[in-house]
């Protein structure tokens, strides 16, 4: 199979444009890191973000920095951390959970809407996400949004480009607002909570005023027991008051608490972040839900009535990692009855790809909402060349 | 006046009273508005200069009946121009001869509160500060806080991805939006997202936040709402130059600090504002920061602290931090009232382009020179922390000319925004006001694309369609 390596936009744009002329269907890829993630789909060709790199704006005091979509997650975040920022959702790095090893790429940041932890309090990939240039389905080269961070103007195709996995366009350069990374980070971690009286927890510490970004739980397994784990940052006076104030108000959920700091910390929330908090083997199924957070624990009761499933919590419950065995479904049936009846959506980010082929990877849509995935898809990439199918059958 | 309209579509016009005849038959009667004095009231918006007369106004109560009204627009081929609150500055709801008004107003209810998990579900036609105070009690707010918070709808910032003061640490709509209930064209009712974070497939919210009433009717909404703060309290930063208050931005920020709120006025919006609120602002300054900062009374004067020794090197004229609930309220009403407090001693058309930071000093002294070129005042407030400017271009309505000199005041202001890296509207939106000023900022495949992407939910051009895309050159599906 030919592998497109564009050198710049341009060249991008006559590949995809020669693909849609001759029908030629393309797969979309960075380093092939995720290659396993998504409906598994047929293609012609693969076109490669790998030749587009480097970091083509950077202006800390403004915030923003622009990469061409195949520079490297991690040249991303150096050049930032050498100026004391970062990207605020904090990308998951998927390569642990699928077993790769390339470098990922800033494009399928940006393409697959990757965040991690922080996206309860600073928001997904996709509210960083201030401006994109892609080359759609008929080879056009296209910009929405810009490099200032308020920016009205005209329909927001920035949003429609995060997460639609490469099935509207090839992004060619991707610009994110960022923030200044804080002094200090420290994790109040409650030990041996029950799934909801976590839950509980972690709302009551969420609705509080001490400005907790990041909150999750991991049930007791093995010999190891259960831990609540809240994540406060800031200025050093302001962490050590708040780890305060929110010790006293969680304490009527008793058990003991401590407060863990520097790399043990950073450590556990890049585990949360990873999901390789799930350990129990690479041979079984994974799954990401978003739900409404206090459905968190009635989810996993669900499920766990039908499934032999390990989970554990981050988004203060409302995004629940699930691993099952590869049987059957993985599944799918009863998580996606769970997501019917309680809200939200379930995706299946690691199986084997006949399973991945026999259900549904992403959340089925409602056949009006379908209708308007499908306009939406031919709006982009009439004749259907890139990455087809590889969210939905037929988009 | 240079804005045009289009060319009314005779049949429909002809065809009114038929179309009255069916729309009555949707609807109670307290909900259709036919007589000439009543439309009068929407005729127009936030953006005054400019009024068409409706063909009849519709304010339904439930979605059901939005249903209808748009069910029957749609095969009767009639135009629907959406409406929250009417307080777009850039024209979003100004209607026109041949369409209807659909004003969600009467849909103001909150329909269920969250506070353990963080949401509110409320109907679209509630004001922005109208789910603030449902949720004050128990010590809750709705983030984005627009200046027109006390009357302008949910529906309406939707429709503009409104913004705020408070945006540089909270985010702008889009970034507090959880789920919409959005009628389509032909009446189908479409829910997006719900109360959890991210959308499974396209981020069809993301689409429809700031789509100006193009892609649907929104009757309902989730937003998230947050834990205030413990306490918040602003300073003031006066400055000799310009330049000085610039650098101190970028210097804040450098240091690692986001302020909740970050706001410049220049000397001319600093002296308009002062005599209407009487807030303490310095006068004799020329360009004044206002700084807000939040939590504990101990975090506050931590944080206000480090922020007087970031802005030491750049000597301030005048450093005053709020000493209690009544001043921070003063400085903020000074703020908030820029734009009525200008309307008193001029007309004024209000720009809203964003720039990059860095360009701060440039772009000020080039919209000086921009005004007095048209013989023109010019008053600046704007959101430093995100380069969001809100030049005033004062006028005289009287004086013949003065209004057109003003419009084309504000173009090349627009312009210089675009030029220098920027966008033409951070928050307000394009409305019919930057219309034909798109094409400075988008080129012919930029424009085509999201004009197939609008084409997607209304192939006809009925919803709002004098909005937003140039005139010429309309793409359907």
């Amino acid at each position: 199979m030919t592998t497109h390596l564009p050198r710049d936009e341009q060249d991008a744009s006559t590949i995809v444009r020669d693909a849609s002329e001759k029908g030629i269907l393309l797969n979309l890829s960075g380093q092939n890191t995720k290659a396993e993630m998504g409906r598994p789909n047929q293609t012609d060709a693969s076109i490669s973000s790998s030749g587009l790199t480097g970091i083509t704006l950077y202006e800390p005091a403004e915030m923003v920095i622009s990469a061409r979509s195949g520079t490297p997650v991690s040249e991303v975040i150096r050049t930032l951390a050498e100026k004391g920022q970062e990207l605020p959702f904090e990308p998951m790095d998927y390569r642990p959970l699928l077993g790769t090893r390339a470098e990922p790429t800033i494009g399928a940041v940006a393409a697959m809407n990757i965040s991690g932890p922080r996206r309860i309090a600073a928001g997904a990939a996709r509210d960083s996400l201030i401006g994109v240039r892609f080359v759609n389905g008929r080879g056009e080269v296209v910009k929405s949004g810009g490099r200032v961070m308020k920016n009205v103007t005209g329909l927001d195709l920035v949003k429609l480009m995060a997460g639609s996995w490469g099935t509207l366009g090839f992004l060619t350069e991707v610009t994110f607002k960022v923030l200044p990374k804080q002094e200090r980070m420290a994790t109040l971690v409650l030990r041996g909570l029950k799934d909801d009286r976590a839950v509980e927890a972690l709302s009551q510490a969420l609705g509080s005023p001490y400005d907790v970004t990041g909150a999750a739980h991991i049930p007791a397994r093995d010999r190891q027991g259960a831990s609540t784990l809240i994540r406060l940052e800031g200025f050093s006076v302001s962490v050590d008051y708040r780890l305060g104030e929110l010790r006293r108000l969680l304490k009527r959920f008793g058990g003991s608490t401590d407060i863990l700091e520097g790399r043990g910390a950073e450590a556990v929330w890049q585990s949360l972040r990873d999901a390789t908090v799930l350990t129990d083997g690479a041979d079984r199924a994974i799954w990401r839900v978003s739900t409404p957070p206090t459905k968190g624990p009635e989810f996993t009761k669900r499920i766990a009535q039908s499934l032999d499933a390990q989970w554990f919590y981050d988004w203060g419950g409302g995004l629940i990692w699930i691993s099952t065995p590869v049987d059957g479904d993985a599944g799918a049936s009863a998580l996606r009855e769970a997501t019917q009846t309680l809200g939200g959506h379930a995706t299946l980010v690691r199986a084997p790809a006949e399973i991945r082929s026999a259900v549904d990877v992403f959340e089925p849509q409602s056949e009006r909402l379908m209708t308007l995935t499908r306009g939406i898809k031919a709006s982009f990439d009439p004749a259907g060349i890139l990455n087809p199918g590889r969210m939905y059958a037929g988009v | 006046m240079t804005i045009a309209f289009p060319r009314p579509d005779e049949a429909v016009l002809a065809r009114r009273n038929e179309i009255i005849g069916g729309l009555a038959r949707l609807v109670a009667s307290e909900a259709l508005i036919i007589s000439e004095d009543e439309r009068r009231a929407f005729e127009t918006d936030g953006l005054t200069a400019y009024r068409q007369m409706p063909l009849a106004v519709v304010l339904p109560s439930t979605t059901q009946e939005v249903s209808a009204v748009m069910k029957f627009c749609h095969e009767q081929g009639v135009k629907v121009v959406p409406r929250g609150a009417g307080t777009s500055l850039c024209g979003g709801a100004i209607p026109q001869p041949d369409a209807i008004v659909l004003g969600v107003a009467k849909m103001n209810r909150v329909l269920d509160i969250d506070f353990e998990g963080r949401t509110a579900r409320v109907q679209a036609g509630i004001t922005n500060l109208g789910i603030s105070q449902a949720v004050a009690h128990e010590g809750f707010f709705y983030a984005p806080d627009p200046s027109s918070q006390l009357a302008c709808t949910i529906a309406g910032n939707i429709a503009m991805n409104s913004g705020g003061a408070h945006c540089l640490k909270y985010g702008v709509t889009t970034n507090n939006l959880l789920g919409v209930t959005m009628v389509m064209l032909d009446g189908a009712v479409v829910k997006v997202g719900g109360e959890h974070l991210d959308s499974p497939g396209y981020d069809l919210l993301g689409l429809i936040c700031g789509s100006e009433g193009q892609l649907g009717v929104v009757t309902e909404a989730v937003v998230r709402i947050l834990r205030a703060a413990e306490g918040a309290r602003p300073a003031l930063l006066g400055f000799e130059k310009a330049e000085d208050a610039g650098a101190c931005v970028a210097a804040i920020i450098g240091a690692g600090i986001i302020p909740v709120a970050l706001e410049y006025m220049d000397k001319p919006a600093i002296q308009i504002c002062e005599a209407f609120a009487h807030a303490g602002y310095p006068l004799d300054v020329e360009a004044m920061l206002i700084v807000e900062v939040e939590g504990s009374d101990q975090e506050i004067e931590d944080m206000l602290r480090r922020i007087v020794a970031i802005a030491e090197p750049f000597k301030p004229k005048t450093m005053k931090v709020s000493q209690s609930e009544a001043e921070s309220a003063a400085i903020w009403k000074g703020r908030k009232s820029a734009f009525g407090a200008t309307g008193r001693v001029a007309d004024y058309i209000c720009m809203d382009g964003t720039i990059p930071t860095g360009q701060l000093p440039y772009v000020l002294k080039r919209i000086d020179e921009i005004a007095k070129s048209y013989g023109l005042g010019v008053a600046n407030v704007f959101h430093a922390g995100d380069g969001n400017l809100h030049p005033l271009v004062m006028f005289n309505t009287n004086v013949p000319g003065e209004m057109e000199k003003a419009e084309k005041a504000g173009e090349d202001i627009l312009r210089l925004c675009v030029e220098v890296g920027g966008c033409l509207t951070g928050e307000h939106g394009v409305g019919i006001e930057k219309r034909d000023l798109m094409t400075c900022q988008f080129n012919e495949v930029d424009l085509a694309q999201q004009m197939r992407v609008r084409g997607v939910f209304d192939p006809r051009w009925l919803l709002n369609p004098a909005k937003v895309f140039p005139l010429e050159g309309r793409l359907a599906a």
